[in-house]
């Protein structure tokens, strides 16, 4: 071997300067964000304390400002957009791995590619305008009918509130975990699968023992990837869970989330305590990701120790 | 460097454009002034009339004017900050808050805030409310449309037995300032409750985004009851209701009901030109009726900017009344015009010397 000539090293050291200050930049940006949404929020954390958390009064003409509804609802619509999301990505990206005959997968393939593509205020449209009658028609009364007892079917089908916007929320974020899990599902080697097929294993068996705990890191991402989209969304949102300041236990009823509130009220928001407190609704934002990604973690750890074993 | 000669065409192609480009603006400057351009910035209720008129007006005398719909927040914001040369508001600011920031205020176009219906049974104009009864609804007080309150001021309407759902603004607005301030105005637990703002506390309801997603809500859904601005349940043919106004007499909202409100009203004794136009006085009077107002700096640094200013400012008083009309907006009456341009020769300044004379 020869010795790397001096330009080839120079050129060697300024790729590894600029991807190093690449990466340097995110950490860069996420601090300043940081310290810009304490900063920003200083006049209402210091006014409200923890309250802000805790109280669900939100009443810009009375300065009252509590965030305890729009983080039930960031929660909650979160929660049941990856409930439907999920399994029906998991359900989908199999189907074009392991069942779809390739020609058929491919198409269904760059369909599932056209829907992440959509903008959300096409959903949100959608959503109010198709959605929401559907769903006030028929959808709610049926649930109504059969889970009616429950608190969580109460209430007026408005085809407004929390279970819309998680719907939308699931549909919105299904293209991306099903692609990102149709890939871990194609990374699985062939020849583990060929061999849990040559010792008699029926689909289902290789699915559920080789293919998921083979790829579990992947889908877990997957999720992740999911999650982050689903609690950030914004427009869709705001178009169909009915904008309220108010924790109702039924999923019909009216909520909010902490974007759709921000994307609703920081317009119109002159009074400097107002916007301190829409500043510190985005800090919260920050802080729920930041834990929920920590959280995530943590449970991948557990999970692939105990998957670990299995295998 | 562009030895390709795809390239050498492309970056002939940009230059030939980019002198293009500048040609006109030159011949323009060539007479000896630069051309005046003025920047606005506010509220989102008269953005349509107000970008008709600059159109129009640019059309006609050359000078730019480009305003921004930010909402009157950031207007009030930005003119602060004095990035803009004027600012919008829906709400008019109090006249200490104008002196803190050495603002002047004067509306510029009214309009009205309409409460619509969907409710089976009743046209347009049918339904008539008082302003307790709007203050009881909103408020979450009255449940039902067959509410033994409702019908005695309605005796000839058959009304359902249908569950009341409010429809509200969900995002900041000026026309949730301008309905709220009059519920304020007319029940003293509103006031209490909730009060004036952009946003509140509903008692109740569900929340729309802009007047369309209150517009639309309130179509869907059997038994709502929305509040839109005029154009909005016009353009939409939501049925409207009839008010009953400070005289006790039952109005449609129309463009007369709004101008006799701003009419009645007594804008000499306004301090600042804080004036709101809901629950005046007069048996004509539509009891939610708003001005929108510009925001300038008392002390103008560009003489010959200000008075650019000015004079589109006169010309949409003199000449905007049909465009403004053709959009469901208001002008306003010429009594109000003549104070506006009062305070115009009394407060505005550039270098000392009064900009309108």
């Amino acid at each position: 071997m020869t010795q790397p000539s001096p330009k080839q090293h120079l050129g060697d050291q300024a790729f590894r300067w600029v991807t190093a200050l690449s990466a340097a930049m995110v950490l860069l940006i996420v601090l300043g964000i940081c310290v810009e949404l304490f900063r920003n929020s200083a006049l209402s954390l210091s006014r409200f304390g923890l309250d802000f958390l805790t109280s669900q009064q939100w009443n810009p003409a009375k300065e009252q400002y509590g965030a305890a509804s729009s983080i039930y609802g960031t929660l909650v619509s979160t929660a049941i957009a990856l409930i439907i999301a999920v399994p029906l990505s998991v359900v989908i990206a199999l189907f074009l791995v392991e069942v779809a005959p390739p020609r058929l997968s491919k198409v269904v393939g760059q369909g599932i590619e056209l829907l992440a593509a959509i903008p959300s205020i096409i959903y949100g449209m959608w959503g109010l305008f198709v959605l929401a009658p559907v769903l006030s028609k028929h959808v709610q009364p049926a649930l109504a009918k059969a889970f009616g007892s429950l608190p969580l079917f109460q209430g007026p089908p408005m085809g407004i509130g929390m279970l819309t916007a998680g719907i939308i929320i699931a549909l919105m974020i299904l293209p991306f975990i099903t692609a990102v899990m149709r890939d871990v599902f194609q990374m699985v080697p062939s020849v583990v699968k060929e061999s849990a097929y040559g010792m008699g294993a029926t689909t289902w068996e290789v699915t559920r023992q080789v293919t998921i705990p083979y790829g579990i890191h992947g889908l877990a991402g997957a999720v992740f990837l999911g999650l982050g989209r689903a609690i950030g969304e914004t427009m869709a949102v705001t178009f169909v869970i009915g904008n309220k300041h108010h924790i109702s236990a039924s999923l019909f009823a009216p909520g909010n989330t902490i974007s759709s509130s921000l994307a609703n009220e920081f317009t119109e928001a002159a009074e400097p305590l107002y916007r301190s407190a829409l500043v510190e609704l985005g800090l919260v934002l920050f802080g729920l990701t930041f834990l929920l990604q920590i959280a995530a973690q943590l449970w991948l750890r557990r999970l692939k120790k105990k998957m670990a074993v299995t295998l | 460097m562009l030895k390709n000669p795809r390239y050498q065409i492309k970056a002939l192609a940009v230059l030939v454009l980019a002198v293009a480009s500048i040609g006109p603006l030159q011949s323009s400057c060539g007479k000896g002034k630069t051309p005046i351009r003025l920047s606005g910035a506010g509220a989102s209720f008269p953005y349509p009339v107000y970008a008709q008129w600059a159109h129009r007006y640019h059309r006609l005398k050359g000078v730019r004017i480009n305003y921004q719909s930010i909402g009157s927040g950031g207007g009030i914001a930005q003119i602060k900050a004095k990035t803009v040369d004027f600012g919008a508001s829906d709400a008019p600011l109090k006249a200490k808050d104008l002196d803190a920031a050495g603002l002047i205020q004067f509306p510029m176009v009214m309009g009205g805030v309409v409460p619509v219906i969907n409710v089976p049974g009743v046209s347009p104009g049918q339904l008539k409310l008082s302003a307790a009864l709007v203050a009881d609804i909103f408020g979450g007080n009255i449940k039902k449309w067959n509410d033994s309150a409702i019908a005695k001021l309605n005796p000839g309407l058959k009304l359902p037995a249908k569950a009341i759902t409010v429809v509200h603004r969900a995002d900041g607005s000026g026309t949730t300032w301008i309905f709220t301030n009059y519920l304020s105005k007319v029940s003293a637990a509103w006031n209490k409750k909730v009060g004036t703002g952009k946003a509140v506390g509903w008692p109740t309801g569900v929340g729309g985004k802009g007047n369309e997603g209150v517009a639309s809500y309130v179509k869907r859904l059997t038994g709502a009851i929305g509040y839109v601005e005029y154009a909005y349940a016009l353009k939409n043919k939501i049925p409207h209701v009839l008010l009953q106004n400070q005289a006790g007499q039952f109005v449609a909202p129309t463009i007369e009901t709004f101008q006799a409100a701003a009419a009645n009203a007594d804008w000499s004794k306004a301090p600042g030109f804080y004036m709101v136009l809901t629950d005046q006085p007069g048996a004509r009077s539509w009891p939610i009726t708003g001005a929108s107002f510009i925001l300038m700096h008392k002390n103008q640094t560009h003489a010959r900017k200000a008075k650019a200013m000015l004079k589109f400012f006169d010309w949409c008083y003199r000449y905007g009344g049909d465009t403004a009309k053709k959009l469901h907006y208001v002008p306003l009456p010429k009594a109000v015009v003549a104070l506006v341009k009062k305070r115009w020769r009394s407060d505005l300044r550039a270098a000392g010397q009064p900009v309108w004379k």
